[in-house]
């Protein structure tokens, strides 16, 4: 306002507190309107991708969002180069840390650096077992490309995993292709999977990995608590709610325990011959 | 303006500052203050250049040496406004950013620190050089407003909603960490200030500069225009100041009587002690009224 002295102010009808007026509540306009683009802005491109991970220790999103300072110390600290400040034009929140597993994945550092190196808590440091953190959660993907899937002996995933046994298992299970191998099924349990991505990284598949880690939003359903789940009924009652089953006999199989049908070989019925060769389950194929 | 018209054969601007100082110093000023732009940015870049790690992070937040924690207290502000209570790092290295510039004046930050201004000087070289006038310039007061609503913003939202587009920023952390499109933006604000509004940027609009402005507002260290008396109407400081509203109160003792800008808004960049034939600036501190 202190050009006002210069200009010859009292255009006809305009007194200048009015045009003072008049001025501000331009300006502000003006202003208000671009921090709501800003603000919309900001609301509608804070989703982050799925295959950008958020350093260990980060906050909820919403609250990394409002956290984080994007100044990199995170990114500076962490000694394996995983963490990447996202530049403008990716998908990612511009300046935040985040890693992409098949890249390069986190190394779970004992001591943490990453969160240490955080000013401001968008990491928190809450979080001293690195064994704790959820960047994410590894979910086998693709049944259909997954080497173990198909029946094979690969296993690196697993091997791989720094929480070996306790964040992915092997299950096995009957190869009804073969009839004769187990498949060797790799499986995540979220209670111990801390979302480092080793096995995204080593997964052998040449393009995309077939097992992948995901944002725990997006890699986990919510739970069904309106279900509840007969067994637990029954071992948290000491007995079954609904009484005793009646258990009707399975022929060829009448001196099992209810519900067992595995068969030895050599026993039980003999199954009939396949109409057609090369179809039914023990088709004769050999891999 | 009856000066500057008259006197229409002036070769350039600081000519006389020139003929009288010598280049070196009619460029005092200028010099180390670019200077100290280029060196806070080299020792940033120190790092992840050369593996010299004196400086870590960007100006957002820096860690110097593995002690001495710096924060932006607008990106601070921004924070809190968005909800959160950050460690006492960040509160300590904000504290002492602030602390710093009360003292010596908060757009400080601008003219000796922000690599923005780099840009926006050389868009006004530029626009001097090309003998551009004229375009569409905001108020100055947009800035505060700018920055009001997008501390509101901010709270709204629950994220640092001004750091999705600040140019600053950006620049900073691309210079450090990798640009992606934020050359966009910055070649963007350069052009703004190039040919649409004089200083459009940080003259009018950067609510980082306002908020700077704001902390600068009692700040102990001013420039002077201790020898008004000589002044002789050449207006060349006012070419080239950055916000020259600033200097006729003091100058021309317009509604004051005193020699010292007190603007908030004087960056303290010296340009106008580096451009004055006359040597009427001086720098000095807001206690100090006389004139010689
Ligand atoms: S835990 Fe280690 S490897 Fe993982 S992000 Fe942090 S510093 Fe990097
Ligand atoms: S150190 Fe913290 S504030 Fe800085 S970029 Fe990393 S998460 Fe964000
Ligand atoms: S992400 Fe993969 S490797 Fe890492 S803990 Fe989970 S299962 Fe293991
Ligand atoms: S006004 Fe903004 S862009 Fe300009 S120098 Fe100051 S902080 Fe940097
Ligand atoms: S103060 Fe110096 S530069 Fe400014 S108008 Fe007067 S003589 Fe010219």
């Amino acid at each position: 306002m202190g050009d006002m002295q210069d200009k010859p102010v009292g255009q006809a009808g305009a007194s200048p507190r009015r045009r003072f007026l008049r001025e501000v509540a331009g300006v502000a306009g003006g202003a208000c309107l671009l921090s709501l683009g800003v603000g919309l802005y900001a609301k509608q491109a804070s989703a982050l991708p799925a295959v950008a991970l958020r350093p260990p220790g980060a906050l909820a999103e919403d609250d990394f969002l409002a956290a984080c300072v994007r100044c990199g110390l995170c990114v500076r600290d962490c000694p394996y180069d995983t963490l990447k400040l996202a530049a403008l034009g990716e998908a990612v929140p511009t300046g935040t840390p985040y890693f992409n597993a098949r890249q390069i994945p986190c190394e779970m550092c004992e001591d943490i650096p990453c969160v240490a190196a955080c000013p401001t808590g968008a990491l928190d440091r809450s979080l001293t077992d690195i064994g704790k953190a959820r960047m994410g959660l590894a979910v086998l993907i693709d049944h259909e490309t997954c080497l173990n899937f198909l029946g094979l002996r690969c296993d690196v995933c697993y091997r791989v995993c720094p929480v070996i046994d306790k964040a992915i298992t092997l299950e096995r299970q009957h190869n009804p292709r073969s009839d004769r191998h187990a498949m060797l099924l790799p499986t995540v349990h979220s209670d111990y999977c801390t979302g480092c991505g080793k096995c995204e990284k080593s997964c052998v598949l040449p393009g995309e990995a077939a097992i992948k880690v995901l944002p725990v939003k997006l890699a986990q359903g919510s739970k069904a608590e309106h279900y509840r789940k007969g067994w637990e009924e029954k071992e948290a009652a000491g007995q079954s709610l609904i009484g005793e089953q009646i258990e009707l006999p399975a022929r060829g199989l009448e001196d099992k325990a209810y519900g067992d049908t595995r068969v030895l070989p050599g026993q039980g019925p003999v199954p009939a011959t396949p109409a057609r060769p090369g179809s039914g389950l023990d088709s004769g194929w050999k891999p | 303006m009856s000066a500057a018209t008259t006197k229409t054969a002036r070769p350039r601007i600081g000519a006389e500052a020139i003929a009288g100082k010598g280049w070196l110093g009619a460029h005092n000023w200028l010099i180390l203050r670019r200077l100290s732009q280029l060196g806070i940015l080299a020792l940033f870049l120190a790092g992840p250049w050369f593996g010299v790690w004196i400086v870590k992070g960007n100006l957002s937040s820096s860690l110097t040496l593995d002690l001495l924690p710096l924060t932006d207290p607008f990106l601070l502000a921004q924070s809190l406004a968005a909800g959160t209570l950050p460690y006492k790092e960040a509160l300590i290295g904000a504290g002492i950013v602030v602390a710093f510039y009360l003292a010596v004046g908060g757009r400080v930050f601008c003219s000796w620190v922000c690599p923005m201004n780099l840009v926006t000087d050389a868009a006004a070289w530029l626009r001097r050089r090309l003998g551009l006038k004229g375009g569409k310039i905001p108020s100055g007061d947009t800035r505060y407003w700018l920055l009001g609503f997008m501390l509101l913003a901010a709270f709204a939202t629950g994220s640092l909603a001004w750091e999705w587009v600040n140019p600053v920023s950006m620049l900073h952390r691309g210079l450090i960490f990798g640009f992606g499109l934020a050359w966009g933006i910055v070649g963007g604000v350069f052009l703004y200030d190039l040919l649409i509004a004089t200083r459009g940027w940080c003259g009018h609009l950067c609510p980082m500069g306002a908020f700077y402005s704001l902390l600068g507002s009692t700040a102990l260290v001013r420039v002077s225009a201790a020898h008004r008396s000589a002044c002789d109407d050449c207006m060349d400081c006012f070419a080239v100041c950055p916000e020259p509203q600033v200097i006729r109160p003091a100058l021309k003792a317009a509604g004051q009587d005193h020699p010292v800008i007190l603007d908030r808004n004087c960056t303290n960049c010296g340009r106008c002690i580096d451009v004055c034939g006359k040597n009427v600036f001086r720098i000095t501190t807001r206690f100090d009224r006389s004139e010689s």
